[in-house]
């Protein structure tokens, strides 16, 4: 059954849909009042990333620095060193993708305050295809010492990121998505940093379904599905990825006996990975993995483009009945 | 305005110069590894920088108005180390350690690992990104310090540092005072044949950048250059300091061979003999 504090309207058919990068921009509005440090930098996609508002009230702390995304990266670390907590945004695939050597040694390395704010995240970008559906960014941030990453699984969720990142000393990575999706928590639902959410808990769980992002509500469906076919599933919703919550995961992979994870990225290296080296650490079961199967994306609607690449609520209903045999 | 530099001041920061270059050599001969031509030739701007130009104190080297050095090509460090042990960072003993285990002095220059090392710095092209995102700190903060940039010619191979370059122009960051080591080489041989970078001086004016050249060895108008930049309200400048790689030791002078390797023990005997007597000039005490 659902988790308390997340929106009742989540199995509807009109559930509110909203895009997950409108949290970026609500939540530097709210961090940008409350700390005067606070800039945002953006590389010619200041609407696109929902830097916008932030530029309209804040002149002054906004810097456009054109298609140049190691320029973005690099100032920012020098912002970052200098007591300022810089914000930067542009399509994931570009930072931190093609950046990624100057978030490496002048941000992670250098330990500055930079925040890295990746849009267009996953293959739900759509019609604009591959080059810019980024699927690895989770995998070339986790790896970073010193960086931070969250996943939020909607708006509000991003909104709470977004501010909490602002707080949080020392550079963070948050992924963001474009197209509008399920609002699934509510202001009330909780969001520590570092500690995994459960948002559904059936009575005698078999399987741990562990879900990042614009995903997560797909994890849901399927969860209340396979309830009705009595099996039992806990959903744990993963917005931290690094500090994972290894004890959460750990001590419900114990109780379960299975898990599956569900993630709109390249399942080498990226969430499902992670998880997997916490089971492996410290309490091996089975795993299945819903994500991206080592390809990249393609044109089209987002929607069918889950479905099609296999990431859809069935999907996920079919990798825990298959991790249920292998126990 | 700097203060100005009277006949003994110049005469201290020359022989300064020298004792860096000879402690130079000490200290790559005991590290093993490390490169030689870079530093010897941008010496007389670090001893310039350290002992006259930067408004620091190396016992609060994290003073919040301090005049910020950003080392671009990380690669020259060893010099910057000297420099900072004679100025008072640390102490000179500790320049044993460079590129050994447990050290501050990391191979090349980490922020976090040495105080008075303002970026982590290594991979180029991107110190003067960093360099603008400091002065840009300065503006929004209304403080008055100074951003020196210190670069090389062969990094401006690279697009991260043109785009920079744009940038800083855009903002007319007059705070930013970029320094080029124009010594012509860089690892694979000339710069010009590697990747030419001419016109150097028509490039920065077209990104909107005040231009001046500079024999990188005559301290006094590398001063006036500085003098001449913070004059400067409406740009950013930089400062193309013409050097000679490996400067100071006759056999390591316009080298490329030199960019990357550290003398060995015969090499460090006739380079410190070289520099002790000022080039044969004068009898050392301890040849």
């Amino acid at each position: 059954m659902l988790a308390n504090k997340l929106n009742p309207k989540i199995f509807e058919k009109d559930v509110e849909m909203k895009a997950i990068r409108d949290g970026y921009g609500d939540g530097l509005l709210i961090a940008g009042e409350a700390n005067p440090d606070i800039v945002v930098l953006c590389a010619d996609l200041t609407e696109s990333t929902r830097s916008q508002k932030f530029a309209e009230k804040f002149p002054k702390r906004f810097f456009e620095l054109g298609v140049a995304e190691q320029n973005l990266a690099a100032v920012a670390a020098g912002l970052g060193v200098s007591g300022k907590i810089p914000f930067i945004s542009s399509y994931a695939t570009f930072s931190p993708g093609r950046n990624w050597e100057q978030i490496r040694t002048t941000i992670a390395y250098n330990d500055s305050n930079v925040k890295i704010a990746g849009h267009h995240a996953g293959i739900m970008t759509g019609p604009d295809g591959a080059t810019h559906e980024a699927t690895e960014d989770v995998a070339i941030m986790r790896t970073l010492p010193n960086m931070r990453v969250f996943v939020p699984c909607d708006w509000i969720e991003a909104k709470k990121a977004t501010i909490a990142a602002a707080k949080l000393w020392g550079p963070t990575y948050i992924r963001f998505a474009r197209e509008k999706s399920p609002v699934v928590t509510t202001e009330k639902t909780p969001f520590t940093p570092g500690k995994a959410e459960i948002l559904w808990q059936s009575k005698k769980p078999q399987a741990l379904i562990v879900a990042s992002g614009v995903l997560v509500h797909n994890a849901l469906l399927a969860a209340r599905e396979l309830e009705n076919e009595k099996i039992g599933t806990v959903v744990l919703n993963l917005h931290t990825i690094k500090p994972i919550d290894e004890e959460k995961i750990a001590s419900l992979a114990q109780k379960c006996g299975a898990a599956v994870s569900v993630e709109e990225h390249q399942i080498y290296g990226g969430i499902g990975s992670a998880v997997a080296e916490v089971l492996a650490k410290n309490h091996p079961v089975p795993q299945e993995f819903i994500g991206m199967q080592d390809t990249f994306g393609e044109s089209g609607n987002p929607w069918d483009l889950v479905k099609k690449y296999g990431m859809d609520a069935k999907d996920i209903r079919h990798a825990v009945k298959k991790v249920l045999r292998r126990k | 305005m700097l203060e100005p530099l009277h006949e003994k001041k110049l005469k201290f920061l020359e022989e300064k110069a020298n004792q860096i270059r000879e402690d130079l050599i000490e200290t790559l001969l005991e590290a093993g590894s490390g490169h030689s031509a870079g530093p010897l030739g941008m010496t007389d701007i670090f001893t310039a920088l350290y002992f006259h130009i930067l408004n620091h104190h190396p016992r609060n080297p994290n003073w919040e108005d301090r005049d910020r050095l950003v080392l671009s090509n990380g690669h020259i460090c060893p010099v910057r180390y000297v420099a900072m042990a004679h100025a008072g960072y640390f102490p000179i003993e500790e320049l044993k350690t460079l590129r050994k285990i447990n050290s501050r002095l990391q191979g090349h220059p980490h922020r976090t690992a040495l105080p008075g090392v303002e970026t982590t710095s290594g991979p180029l092209g991107s110190g003067l990104s960093q360099s603008v995102g400091m002065a840009l700190a300065g503006k929004l903060d209304n403080k008055k310090y100074k951003v020196f940039c210190l670069m090389s010619d062969g990094e401006h191979n690279s697009g991260n540092l043109w785009e920079a370059a744009m940038f800083a122009g855009k903002n007319k960051l007059n705070n930013l005072i970029g320094v080029i080591d124009r010594n012509n080489i860089q690892i694979d041989g000339f710069t010009e044949e590697i990747m030419p970078i001419e016109p150097l001086k028509e490039k920065y004016e077209a990104f909107n950048w005040h231009v001046i050249e500079v024999d990188g060895h005559n301290i006094e108008a590398f001063v006036d250059a500085v003098n001449e930049a913070h004059a400067i309200y409406e740009k950013p400048t930089v400062i193309i300091a013409h050097t000679i790689p490996g400067k100071g030791v006759s056999f390591m002078e316009n080298d490329y061979t030199w960019h990357g390797k550290p003398p060995d023990k015969e090499e460090a005997k006739k380079a410190l003999s070289e520099l002790r007597t000022l080039g044969g000039k004068i009898e050392s005490e301890h040849k």
